[in-house]
């Protein structure tokens, strides 16, 4: 294909300049991070904030990684239950609307669906009120149940999608062969359904490591993940910019991790996330 | 009959997910609508005791919100939220267009660029609005870039700003919708002239003139606030616009990209044979193959920035009046204010505006699904 297509030569140098201009806007912001994050605290001026730093000064890292780690280990926590148990259930899920669908599946998807593009506010009083009242306010498996039921439309919508493209055919040899429904499932499409837990996993990871909402109204100090102590970190007035800089990156460093390393997937749960795919 | 079973197993599989977000959503929307219809906070003892009397009001609360005079703080949020999703997506689509196109011009080390656009979202809002507000601070980051090259630094204060543009009068909302109203269905109508629907032109036209009319005779009796009241596009909104759509218009270019690269090199070699230049090609064979994905991407962020909370939360704080968005007055409203019935309405106003953004298009989008 790429043969076929006809280079505009004349045209390539102004491409290629627009597409480093646009490089540099989105590259700046890290720049600054980066450099901010490597000065020294006496040294960090709002004049000089665009040049390198005299002498590179990793101590704010240590500190960051101090009193960032306890909040760290919560967004691990957090993040790896609620990842896994949403992806089992919406991969569950996606089984039964994909390959079993009953009578009223047209109506029940698109409901099931709605939950992920409510403003979570809508269901934020009733949610702390519930918290409360099952004791689990405060608590990071509180934030855990949460995020997997909320995560449950999108995981549902990505499975379904991805088993609608597994033939019917195959999953009828597995019939001939006695397979029930749990069969089917764990012999014809568990082994097929790696690239759709990927996908499922790569999104629920980043959306809960990233989410702050539920993050700041359900937890206390001491179950707070990485956000809500970014955002408290970074929210105060005479701060030195260093530290919150620093713990940015503290904070990103996971889910960059992954884009970087898996980033096909990674769009893949993006696409998805529109509905249609 | 073994089949039967099993079709019953696949019911009661399905069934925690369903009664949980039965309970979760459903369940929980119909408290906070009914809580947003009650009294429970108005008086601050009431609010926190163990067993409060909550009495029902109606929609007093929704009342005072639009008209009352002490919620004139949410009635900006709304202006706000309004002009910040307009500049946000404009910013997303022109910018995640152009960036598309760009890229699909078969160049070297695409992989890379596409890398480098699509990057902030991987990140949290809480990251990108924590280092924005180090770049937006008035007397550093993006103000003393003019130094370095001689000249004089900027002096605009992105984030608080006080100054307004593209005011308007409270009292003339109707007036407005109505124009708005009128506009929309007079678009409906001249698609529908060039499609000949002339049953759909019928009727757009009636709603048109009928709307018309009352914009320019009723909409002006209609008395909201006894007094003006101006409300306008705060400047301060620009620098979170800018970080909003650094974030998010990488999301456009991948929903763009994906939809260039579905048009078939025959089509565009089609069309270049026909004499078309490669600005021809674009403008009359790609873009309008592209157009869904315009739709589908003003949803999807539209439903996004009507949500907007913890950008605005780490970059200028949740107090911050200048920037306040309906989506934080009604955390604010709610959890530091302890006023349960007014942070309700404020919520229940935000789902309405959101469901009539996505609820159409899940109806379009599936039933789409199920035609094929």
């Amino acid at each position: 294909m790429t043969a076929t297509r006809r280079p505009y030569k004349r045209w390539h140098w102004l491409v290629y300049l627009l597409l480093v201009i646009a490089s540099v806007f989105f590259l700046i912001p890290a720049y600054l991070v980066i450099i901010t994050s490597l000065k020294e605290p006496a040294s960090i001026n709002l004049s000089t904030t665009w040049q390198l730093p005299e002498r590179w000064y990793w101590q704010s890292f240590a500190e960051a990684w101090t009193a960032f780690a306890p909040k760290l280990r919560n967004s691990f926590t957090l993040t790896f239950f609620a990842t896994i148990i949403s992806a089992l259930m919406g991969s569950m899920n996606g089984y039964v609307l994909s390959k079993w669908r009953f009578r009223g599946a047209n109506i029940v998807f698109p409901i099931m669906l709605f939950g992920m593009f409510i403003p979570y506010q809508s269901i934020l009083i009733p949610l702390f009120q519930f918290m409360r009242s099952i004791g689990l306010y405060g608590s990071i498996a509180g934030l855990i149940l949460t995020h997997v039921v909320y995560g449950l439309p999108i995981t549902t919508l990505i499975f379904r999608n991805y088993y609608a493209e597994i033939p019917d055919e195959m999953l009828d040899a597995g019939k001939i062969d006695g397979a029930g429904f749990f069969g089917l499932y764990s012999r014809v499409l568990f082994p097929l359904s790696l690239p759709g837990f990927v996908v499922v996993i790569i999104w629920q990871f980043t959306q809960i490591w990233n989410e702050f909402l539920f993050a700041v109204t359900l937890t206390r100090t001491d179950s707070q993940p990485i956000t809500v102590a970014l955002a408290q970190l970074a929210g105060g007035e005479a701060v030195k910019w260093n530290l919150p800089m620093a713990g940015a990156i503290l904070a990103a460093l996971p889910t960059l991790l992954v884009y970087i390393l898996l980033g096909r997937f990674f769009i893949r749960g993006l696409l998805a996330g529109s509905v249609k795919g | 009959m073994k089949l039967n079973r099993d079709r019953i197993t696949a019911l009661l599989m399905l069934l925690p997910s369903l009664i949980l977000l039965g309970i979760f959503v459903y369940g929980f929307i119909g408290q906070t609508a009914y809580t947003s219809l009650t009294d429970w906070g108005r008086d601050p003892a009431q609010a926190l005791a163990l067993h409060p009397e909550i009495r029902f009001t109606g929609f007093e609360t929704y009342k005072e919100l639009f008209t009352g005079l002490i919620d004139v703080r949410f009635r900006q949020d709304l202006v706000n939220t309004f002009f910040f999703t307009l500049f946000f997506i404009a910013g997303c689509l022109g910018l995640g267009l152009g960036l598309a196109i760009l890229l699909d011009q078969n160049i070297v080390g695409e992989g890379i660029f596409r890398t480098i656009f699509l990057f902030p979202m991987a990140l949290s809002f809480i990251v990108t609005g924590t280092v924005w507000r180090w770049l937006l601070q008035p007397r550093g980051g993006i103000n003393v870039l003019p130094t370095l090259v001689g000249l004089e630094p900027l002096e605009f204060r992105w984030l608080t700003s006080r100054r307004q543009i593209l005011q308007f009068n409270w009292q003339d909302l109707p007036f407005f919708t109505g124009l708005l109203i009128a506009i929309i269905l007079l678009w409906f109508m001249v698609t529908a002239i060039r499609k000949s629907k002339w049953r759909r032109v019928g009727v757009a036209g009636f709603s048109f003139l009928l709307v018309t009319v009352w914009t320019f005779t009723g909409a002006r009796q209609v008395e909201l606030l006894p007094y003006p009241e101006i409300h306008g596009f705060n400047l301060a909104f620009m620098g979170i616009i800018l970080a909003a759509v650094w974030q998010m218009s990488g999301y456009t270019m991948a929903l763009y990209l994906a939809g260039l690269r579905g048009v078939s090199e025959g089509l565009r070699e089609a069309a270049r044979v026909d004499g078309a230049s490669e600005w021809q090609v674009y403008r009359l064979v790609i873009l309008p193959l592209v157009q869904p994905i315009t739709l589908s991407a003003m949803i999807i962020l539209g439903h996004i920035s009507l949500k907007i909370f913890d950008l605005i939360f780490a970059m200028a704080g949740a107090d911050n009046a200048t920037t306040d968005v309906p989506a934080l007055l009604m955390y604010l409203t709610t959890f530091r204010a302890n006023q349960f019935a007014k942070g309700a309405a404020i919520a229940m106003v935000l789902l309405i505006m959101v469901a009539a953004v996505i609820i159409p298009y899940l109806w379009s989008s599936l039933r789409s699904e199920v035609k094929q």
